[in-house]
């Protein structure tokens, strides 16, 4: 059967693509972020998950305003990154599980969720970021993604408990698979920012580790806010938390925090990293 | 934006200096939000600059947003329904990033956006003893 061994939570800013285009990573600007890596490719090095599966936002380059899901699920064997406007496309493919995306669909469908199902779809760097942080260089991905896309755009948005409990069914559907593969849960985006608006450049520090605080031990008490909630207290990009509440409900078992690490700021933005250990049952 | 009076008229939350990009605004932005999508092609990027007004019409823009666009009015885009993910991709062709955007909507110079983001400066690390994290 196939195991969860743990949960990525990261910030997936553009600038963050850029700097490392740039082989910024030791720049005094950007070493405090890129260091929160450090723990994280130890683990990776360790664990070799051979899936990902990715909970982000995509911001305008596989979906627009014309057909705008509330969540997506990618079901390709390639997934790629492409330029989102700003002249920049990682070259590394993505490679895909088509198998485990359609296992994942039929478990979730049949726990009364309705994804849109996309055999062909570009990621942006809402997944292409946390991938280059994951596994730097230019070697082929070790590790399969499987997109799940929610949305953070186009108001109204999924409630936060029916992202979470869109993220236990998906935890579920991976644990009843039956193939061997070790998968590794992605959830990606925040922590508190806004880019628009008078209130540009909002963040809130007391909010961010509310969330970085309970992530591990009790999730449930970011369910305790709602969606315009979230907005006020996290800005109107902030609101991506709901990714990793959806990834933090995918580690139904025994969850423990080996690393976290929290910059302010990184370009507009309150930038987090964390890394949850998971497994089933409760360790001796 | 809507000021907070009409927003409770409607029955919509008021969440101050924030836009809600809602139906409403959706739908309303939908032109412009459409343009900028279309930006994600280097082509589209370079046939907007070669002929701003003729590349707006076709993408029927309202006057309203044509003109926020002209101005480089990034409050005025949003105010037309202009959704900051795809506002993004425009404010690219300008030569502009979200911290630029940042001091247009906030009235701020480049500097003093970067400096009031710096008022909130911390770093906390936390790693646990675990053998998978040794050096």
């Amino acid at each position: 059967m196939s195991k969860i061994c743990g949960g990525i939570f990261t910030s997936h800013v553009p600038g963050i693509g850029k700097a490392i285009a740039q082989n910024l990573q030791n720049d005094p600007y950007w070493k405090p972020f890129f260091d929160g890596f450090d723990p994280i490719h130890r683990w990776l090095a360790a664990e070799k998950p051979d899936v990902a599966v990715v909970f982000y936002n995509d911001h305008g380059l596989n979906f627009f305003l014309d057909k705008m899901p509330t969540f997506a699920i990618g079901a390709a064997n390639e997934y790629r990154h492409e330029d989102e406007g700003w002249g920049i496309a990682f070259a590394r493919p993505f490679q895909g599980h088509a198998d485990l995306s359609w296992h994942i669909i039929e478990h979730v469908v049949a726990s009364e969720f309705d994804p849109v199902m996309c055999q062909a779809m570009t990621v942006d760097h809402a997944v292409a970021v946390p991938f280059e942080l994951c596994w730097p260089g230019k070697d082929a991905f070790p590790t399969k993604l499987i997109p799940i896309a929610i949305n953070t755009v186009q108001h109204p948005l999924p409630s936060p408990k029916r992202c979470h409990d869109l993220g236990k069914a998906v935890g579920r559907a991976i644990e009843s698979w039956g193939g061997n593969e070790k998968v590794v849960i992605f959830g990606t985006g925040g922590l508190s920012h806004q880019l628009e608006g008078e209130r540009a450049g909002h963040i809130n520090v007391d909010y961010d580790k509310f969330c970085l605080r309970n992530l591990a031990p009790d999730p449930e008490a970011l369910l305790q806010h709602d969606t315009l909630d979230i907005v006020e207290l996290a800005g109107s990009q902030g609101v991506e938390i709901l990714n990793w509440i959806a990834a933090r409900g995918a580690l139904t078992g025994s969850v423990r925090e080996l690393a976290s690490n929290y910059h302010v700021p990184i370009s507009n933005t309150a930038a987090a990293t964390v890394l949850l250990s998971h497994s089933e049952r409760v360790l001796a | 934006m809507l000021p907070s009076s009409r927003l409770m008229a409607q029955g919509k939350r008021a969440i101050p200096g924030t836009l809600v990009f809602d139906g409403d605004a959706a739908q309303a932005g939908y032109a412009l939000n459409a343009m900028c999508y279309s930006f994600n092609s280097l082509a589209n990027r370079q046939a907007f600059a070669a002929d701003e007004e003729g590349y707006m019409e076709r993408f029927h823009l309202t006057p309203e947003q044509k003109d926020a666009v002209r101005q480089r009015n990034v409050l005025g885009m949003l105010a037309a329904g202009g959704n900051v993910y795809y506002l993004a991709k425009l404010a690219g062709i300008f030569g502009l990033n979200v911290q630029d955007l940042g001091a247009l909507q906030t009235g701020m110079s480049l500097e003093e956006f970067k400096a009031a983001l710096l008022e909130h400066s911390v770093t906390e690390t936390r790693v646990a003893q675990d053998g998978r994290l040794a050096a």
